[in-house]
């Protein structure tokens, strides 16, 4: 199936078995490796991208059915970004083997966004914000990405400055 | 040329304090940061060689013969290339180090999950399909799952006897006698174990989700019939590993097979619940603890018993006393593995092998004893301290557990505590504390590197891997320091078997054994520089990419002029190991609520305090220690792979059935580092971090649990239905 992308920016036009995930649409076909397969189930969150301004996970979404769609992927984030998230994470060292990390980094992006919409989560105390980016607000919306080597402190600290610097 | 050490005994010289570039010791960034952050680091599967084709992994869905009926017809349909059904094949990763090809054959299932074949197509989806199309069919044999329903083995070299005691038991005022059980337990690293093979009709080259190197060449090379010569692995950027990755698994010998059978590059990479099941696993133990002492809570019996499972074949088995024979004294003691043989995947080292299970739970039980006792359990720690190696009778090399122990508590605010459990309670939530002593073995292995200086640029290359432990960075440090150049200088190449054989990443050895081969490499070029200059290596100053001797202050550039310095460093244990007993040592506390309701159990501070030797990179390895704390949340409250009692399969092999601890789970965490200058860790008195933090923090959340609620939990995790039945 004939399908048009634009991500990063650019407009990518595809042409795709049904069955590519959106994950591998970005990974195998436009060779933009950033975005990690950790599960292919949905259960890691290793490759979320933002696409149309929310954070999705890439593997659990067919590619065809974002025909037209922007995505953002980690490889344009710092750009469209300034990068002030990505230098917060390695000041903070909110990594170690990396793999989780592009999906840290398209979830963070995203879930300060929501935060700033007066999104509320499971451990706010009342529907109608707003919302302070404490620890428990960014360890509840980030429990969507895991991270093996557990750097949650860093990534949380990165988070954190980042926001704040907003 | 190449400067040699064997570490035989101490260097009381600390080199590295007298340097000048001062970078070690601090927190610098990881050169890998932004590559990483960026999306550009390029891990195992995610390279495109011209032709590339995909392979799914088959495995089988019982133990016994295996045939596949309709293998024609799936090697007839559409793009699919092949389907390998070759003896190459491994039963199961390779255990770290082994160095040969591991268990191979596809006729016979060993366990349930086996891998028996491999599809490859033209596209992933269409190997998937086919993949899921093959039949495989198993013509089954009585096989024992169950560590508990067969005669364990006991290997000699797993036991170790002292006096009386049963006796010590009969006498001693105070004793306790329990059994604790751990969980099955799985890596799980962040990054599925990948393969991407080239064959070229001469050379074999690999990407590999791996972490030890040189020995993963040798496997590779023995699986395939190939010289070693003629494989070549890279593995440069790698997605975690906590021993899932020390030794060759399925995917690269499957790749491997295909590329050669079809002359077309094929990558193969591991579906999540094949992680689960087909590399290697962290045993599930029994451990019984027995534990005498007099009135004032010394020691005078100590007694820990394993049994663990492992493969048929395999020589690995969790070894879970390692500590046990040197963290306490007692005049009584006896010490013995035993390892069940039955038909579950296969066991091998997970994060810090035998102490993360084995502290953790002799610090649960040392912990009931202090209770029984009515002494501060930090206190009977300290009282039972040893003075030399009560195994071996050697001396300590260093050793900084009461520096550890007194710190944590200063700073957690230990003495604040009421001992008594049950005390304090908000809403529906026991609120309790409790502590644990780690320990782990310190270790050197073999390991080379080199350092090219061209001008006052400085390239070090080593086959080391870099896990996510800081391996480039710290290397980068190295370098910069004894070569007197700013880190940005410094470019740090690894994983590849075209350079020099390094430690690998396994078991805490790598910063101090490949870091101390950087130094060496360093150490001569520093030699070479000062005999250009005329004049001893110590007497001149690096600094800044300059040279200065006496009043004379040259450019590096100049002095290297033209042509390129080389050097090459090699190290290897010696005979420090039989002269002194080297580990590393700290202190865990733990607040945490139990909530009366539910059962659940929430962690609401930790804190660390760890000795290891001198800290090249506080950054890097306060992440370190923080990964090894959350892992021992896991450990405490959640993870357990459940195998079926009937054959022995993971019944829950992916992330929503296995669970890791995700952001939420983890309370703000507290490092610290206590100074120790270890002399007998080499020239840069440097010891393993690594793995430390995970050994006995399991054992400070079960402590604080039974504190928080007055329930003693002796079944890791201590999940909800576990804790309510014991408060009921």
């Amino acid at each position: 199936m004939k399908i048009e992308l634009t991500v990063n920016g650019t407009a990518r036009a595809l042409d795709l078995d049904p069955r590519v995930t959106l994950l591998d649409a970005l990974r195998e076909h436009l060779k933009l490796t950033g975005s990690k397969k950790g599960c292919d189930h949905g259960q890691c969150g290793a490759c979320t991208v933002i696409a149309g301004g929310r954070r999705i996970n890439a593997c659990l979404s067919l590619a065809v059915m974002h025909d037209g769609d922007e995505i953002t992927t980690v490889e344009g984030l710092a750009e469209a970004t300034g990068g002030t998230l990505q230098q917060a994470f390695v000041r903070n060292d909110g990594m170690q083997c990396g793999y989780c990390t592009p999906g840290q980094l398209c979830s963070a992006t995203a879930m300060l966004d929501e935060l700033r919409e007066g999104w509320p989560s499971h451990v706010s105390d009342d529907l109608n914000g707003p919302y302070e980016l404490t620890h428990e607000e960014v360890s509840e919306r980030m429990s969507g990405n895991l991270c093996r080597c557990s750097c949650y402190p860093g990534i949380n600290a990165a988070i954190t400055e980042a926001g704040a610097a907003k | 040329m190449s400067l040699d050490l064997k570490i035989d005994g101490p260097d009381r010289e600390h080199r590295p304090d007298h340097l000048a570039q001062n970078v070690l010791g601090h927190e610098i960034d990881r050169p890998d940061g932004w590559l990483k952050v960026k999306g550009e680091a390029t891990y195992a599967a995610e390279t495109f060689p011209e032709g590339l084709v995909h392979g799914i992994l088959v495995r089988a869905p019982g133990i016994g013969r295996v045939s596949c009926a309709n293998l024609e017809d799936v090697r007839n349909m559409p793009e699919v290339l092949a389907v390998v059904r070759d003896e190459r094949l491994l039963r199961n990763a390779a255990q770290g180090g082994a160095n040969e090809a591991p268990v191979q054959g596809v006729d016979t299932a060993e366990y349930v999950g086996q891998p028996v074949a491999l599809v490859v197509a033209e596209t992933f989806e269409a190997a998937r399909h086919a993949a899921v199309a093959l039949t495989v069919e198993i013509d089954g044999v009585e096989a024992p799952v169950d560590p508990e329903a067969v005669v364990p083995e006991e290997p000699d070299n797993q036991i170790s006897t002292r006096g009386d005691l049963d006796g010590a038991m009969r006498h001693a005022p105070y004793s306790i006698d329990v059994v604790y059980t751990t969980a099955s337990m799985n890596s799980a690293a962040m990054e599925p174990h990948a393969a991407t093979a080239v064959w070229d009709g001469e050379v074999l080259t690999l990407r590999g989700a791996l972490q030890m190197l040189k020995f993963n060449r040798n496997e590779l090379a023995d699986s395939l019939g190939l010289p070693p010569e003629r494989v070549r692995i890279l593995a440069p950027y790698v997605g975690g590993g906590f021993g899932s990755k020390l030794g060759i698994s399925a995917d690269c010998v499957a790749a491997a097979v295909a590329a050669m059978e079809l002359n077309r590059p094929v990558r193969v990479v591991q579906h999540r619940r094949d992680v689960f099941e087909v590399n290697v696993r962290r045993s599930e133990t029994r451990q019984r603890i027995r534990l005498a002492c007099d009135t004032q809570g010394r020691l005078t019996g100590l007694g820990h018993e394993a049994l663990v499972s492992n493969l048929p074949k395999e020589e690995f088995f969790e070894p879970v006393l390692q500590a046990s024979y040197f963290a306490y004294a007692a005049a009584n003691r006896d010490l013995r593995l035993k390892a069940a043989r039955i038909n579950r995947p296969a066991t091998g080292s997970v994060r810090a092998p035998g102490e993360a299970v084995g502290v953790t739970v002799f610090e649960a039980a040392i912990d009931e004893l202090a209770v029984k006792t009515g002494i501060d359990p930090i206190e009977l720690r300290l009282r039972n301290i040893p003075e030399k190696d009560p195994d071996t009778g050697v001396p300590f090399s260093s050793h900084r557990l009461e520096a550890t122990l007194k710190d944590g508590s200063e700073r957690f605010g230990w003495n604040e505590r009421d001992p008594a459990p049950r005390q304090r309670r908000e809403g529906e939530w026991w609120i309790g504390t409790g502590m644990a002593a780690a320990f782990r073995v310190n270790m050197i292995t073999p390991a080379e590197a080199r350092i090219t200086l061209d001008g006052d640029r400085a390239t070090v290359e080593s086959d080391m891997t870099d896990i996510g432990t800081g391996s480039y960075v710290i290397f980068q440090q190295i370098a910069a320091e004894i070569l007197g150049l700013p880190t940005g200088k410094v470019d740090v190449r690894l994983g590849d078997t075209a350079y020099p054989p390094g430690s690998g990443s396994g078991g805490s050895f790598g910063a101090a054994s490949t870091g101390t081969a950087v130094w060496l490499a360093g150490m001569e070029i520093r030699r070479a520089l000062a005999e250009r200059l005329g004049c001893d290596e110590s007497e001149m100053t690096l600094r800044d990419g300059y040279v200065t001797h006496g009043n004379r202050r040259v450019p590096l550039a100049d002095l290297v002029g033209g042509g390129a310095f080389s050097g090459h460093g090699r190290v290897e244990p010696g005979d420090a190991q039989e002269k002194v007993r080297q580990a590393t040592y700290g202190a865990h506390f733990a607040e945490v609520g139990v909530n009366d309701v539910t059962g659940e159990v929430r962690v609401r501070r930790m804190l660390g305090s760890f000795s290891a030797g001198r800290i090249l990179n506080p950054r890097t390895a306060r992440s370190q220690c923080h990964g090894g704390m959350i892992w021992g949340i896991g450990m405490a409250l959640t993870e357990e792979m459940t195998h079926d009692r009937r054959d022995g399969h993971v019944v829950n092999r992916d992330f929503a059935g296995y669970h890791v601890p995700v952001n939420a789970d983890v309370p703000p965490l507290d490092v610290y580092f206590v100074e120790e200058l270890d002399d007998w860790a080499g020239p840069l008195q440097v010891k393993g971090i690594g793995e430390l933090s995970i050994c006995g923090s399991g054992g400070a959340i079960f402590n604080a649990i039974h504190h928080a609620c007055g329930a003693r939990l002796r079944d890791f995790p201590a999940t909800p239905d576990r804790v309510l039945a014991a408060l009921s």
